[in-house]
């Protein structure tokens, strides 16, 4: 019997299995392939081109003694966490807002998905001039009579990197927040309606009912949110360019810097390693508790 | 795609050499986009075209730093243009060294390059085991301070003739609401000013001892410590110039918003541009006004990588000889506001700035380039090392001057 099953198994869905072959490949060849050969070569000594002259640990010895590596991952880490925590909230909220079978609502979800049709590069430099002092809001301000008023978040280092956060905000939160809608589109409208005939209060219903049921939304947004964090790179060159000093460095760009302005492919091989280390530790929990336990075989 | 590519390809070199045996494309890459650069570009293609071949224009907006990875990954991509642009030195050592460009020997012995380049060190830079690589074409000197003198007018004081002057004169420029020293934020132009102090404070043999030796321990030493003193003053100095690119920096010194800016001969370009003379509307100093001055040798450099095709490769030759000639070398130095290469060519139409660092060339008074001395991945770590340095005051001298010697002790 076993024997019988075995080929089965294989041929069962045929036309299927074969036109995912390209797909397999690419994946295998292109992104795990590739993967490898980058983790590889970064524990070798390659300047401009790729050679394999093994150095051990050293490359990744002096990436951890880098201030700007260091820099970078601290700035990540701030991005990171607190664009999660205000695109879902600003998000949700404008998606609840919205939900209110509110007048011309077509028009406010178009001006607020508005910014995301512009690339990183353009949002970035609009934030530019809108945050320089000379042009931009400190200017009005201090037109309006304040004149001692300050705000130039992008010439001062211990703030710069809070500068790039709205920025990013103010492009990516529209996109959330459609995704939050159609996320409440999607739940009856007989769940409201039992929830008012039981008197439970509305901000109770969001909490304790709507949201618990848009986990899939929730998912789906995290991801976007998370992929966008990780690979933050245009926005901080169209912005800042990683200054003022290297205030505003974030680790894609000191990946791209090393690989090719420094002429040094080891040293950016082993940054992008550790980027997608850090990646890994947190999606590979987060797929286990996801798609782990008794569901193996499905 | 690639058997296709490859028909392509044999096709138009058999059409190429069927329809016209002489006339040659050659593409050449370059980053000399501004105003004053592409018109000197366009004499070396007006050169080249005249011997029958035919210039094909390749430049990339931005600069050094954005243009190069293009060209390197043409190169090493198996798509090389005819010739490229470089700076002197060390940025194309790797792709020489994995066989990837041509030497230029034959051309250089016919014409005896070894004679005519002056200084000398430049045809080193061009050297790989023996053979030479590349065509230097200008020559670029760090080593000046530009200094507006109507903002010294303004401010009461008399227009400094040395760093340690204008240091002195900082504070009366100040009050008088003028922005002491003008610098651009982009990395490069911090770790310019540091290394021109260390050049001007340090002199040439604590500068070769650091860059040309490597030496960690006369990095970390009293003598580099005096440098860092000038750069905690410069970065004083320079608090609140918020610009980013060296002609916003030059303009804030040609307006007379700021006393001065520590740059390269090209901002003298800018100077020409908005009718300034020199001596009267503003002062230039080389070497920071040392006693003693010196100057480095950097600028650019033509590679050429191999070609399959017999034609080009002879057109390389022809165009190499071109850049080398007396009469482009002119013109297109006086477009550029650069110096010639060769010792032999006559400058008199030059201003007064350009011919006191052509004094200090014919003095021989010269010292290779930190592109021609260390690798980019030094210069990167410097760069972010100096920008640190100038834009957070709590890093204190001594601090900086300790990651410094790490650097240059862990160099090659």
């Amino acid at each position: 019997m076993p024997q019988n099953a075995r080929p089965r198994q294989l041929f069962r869905n045929l036309n299927a299995k074969i036109a995912s072959i390209p797909m397999i490949l690419t994946a295998l060849c292109v992104f795990v392939g590739g993967t490898i050969w980058t983790v590889v070569y970064s524990f070798t000594n390659s300047k401009l081109l790729p050679r394999l002259n093994f150095v051990g640990l050293d490359q990744y010895h002096r990436l951890w003694t880098t201030q700007r590596w260091l820099i970078s991952i601290e700035n990540l880490a701030i991005y990171g966490i607190l664009s999660l925590i205000f695109s879902l909230l600003i998000g949700f909220m404008l998606a609840a807002l919205m939900d209110q079978k509110i007048r011309f609502e077509n028009t406010f979800r178009t001006i607020f998905l508005y910014p995301f049709a512009m690339s990183f590069i353009v949002t970035g430099l609009v934030w530019q001039w809108i945050l320089n002092p000379e042009f931009g809001i400190q200017h009005i301000v201090r037109g309006f009579g304040f004149s001692t008023f300050t705000f130039d978040p992008l010439y001062n280092q211990s703030i710069v990197i809070y500068g790039v956060l709205i920025a990013g905000l103010w492009q990516g939160t529209g996109l959330i927040m459609c995704l939050m809608l159609a996320g409440l589109r999607g739940i009856d409208e007989d769940i409201w309606k039992a929830a008012r005939v039981d008197g439970i209060p509305t901000w109770k219903t969001y909490l304790l009912i709507i949201i618990p049921m848009m986990r899939p939304v929730f998912i789906t947004t995290l991801v976007i949110i998370t992929s966008g964090i990780v690979k933050l790179y245009d926005l901080v060159v169209a912005q800042t360019g990683g200054g003022p000093g290297i205030s505003s460095e974030v680790p894609a760009k000191y990946v791209y810097d090393l690989m090719f302005l420094a002429q040094n492919l080891g040293q950016g091989f082993a940054a992008s390693t550790m980027m997608l280390l850090s990646v890994l530790i947190v999606v590979i929990p987060w797929a286990y508790l996801e798609f782990g336990g008794g569901r193996k075989n499905a | 795609m690639n058997m296709r590519l490859l028909t392509v390809a044999m096709l138009a070199s058999v059409a190429l050499s069927a329809v016209s045996a002489q006339a040659t494309d050659l593409e050449v890459t370059h980053w000399w986009t501004s105003g004053g650069e592409a018109a000197a570009v366009k004499e070396f293609a007006k050169a080249f075209d005249a011997t029958g071949n035919h210039w094909v224009d390749g430049a990339i907006a931005g600069s050094g730093d954005t243009a190069r990875p293009i060209m390197i990954s043409r190169i090493t991509g198996g798509k090389p243009m005819a010739a490229t642009q470089f700076n002197h030195g060390r940025q194309a050592e790797e792709l020489v060294q994995a066989g990837l460009m041509r030497d230029l020997d034959d051309v250089a012995t016919k014409e005896n390059w070894k004679a005519v380049i002056n200084p000398p060190s430049l045809l080193e830079g061009c050297t790989v085991d023996g053979k030479i690589y590349c065509v230097p074409v200008n020559i670029h000197a760090w080593q000046w301070l530009w200094l507006s003198n109507a903002a010294f007018e303004k401010a009461g004081v008399a227009v400094p003739k040395n760093w340690d002057e204008f240091v002195a004169a900082g504070p009366a420029l100040q009050k008088a609401g003028i922005l002491p020293l003008a610098l651009g934020q982009q990395s490069w132009q911090v770790t310019g000013l540091f290394n021109n102090l260390l050049l001007a404070q340090g002199g040439k043999d604590l500068y070769l001892k650091v860059y040309q030796d490597k030496d960690a321990k006369a990095a970390a030493g009293p003598e580099m410590a005096k440098i860092f003193k000038a750069a905690d003053d410069a970065r004083k100095l320079a608090k609140g110039s918020n610009v980013q690119d060296w002609n916003q920096a030059t303009n804030l010194v040609i307006t007379g918003k700021a006393g001065a800016q520590s740059m390269g001969d090209w901002a003298q370009g800018e100077f020409q541009v908005a009718n300034q003379v020199a001596g009267k509307d503003y002062t230039c100093l080389v070497d920071l006004g040392a006693a003693d001055p010196y100057i480095s040798t950097g600028g650019d450099s033509i590679y050429f990588p191999k070609l399959a095709d017999a034609d080009q490769s002879k057109a390389q030759e022809v165009l190499a000889s071109v850049m080398m000639s007396p009469s482009a070398q002119l013109a297109f130095n006086l477009k550029k506001g650069s110096m010639p290469v060769r010792g032999d060519v006559d400058l008199t139409s030059a201003n007064d700035c350009m011919k006191k660092g052509l004094a200090v060339l014919k003095k021989g008074n010269v010292v290779k380039s930190t592109d021609e001395l260390i690798t980019p991945d030094t210069t990167t770590q410097l760069n972010n090392l100096m920008t640190q340095f100038f834009n957070d005051a709590s890093i204190t001298p001594e601090a900086a001057q300790k990651s410094y010697a790490e650097i240059i002790g862990s160099a090659d």
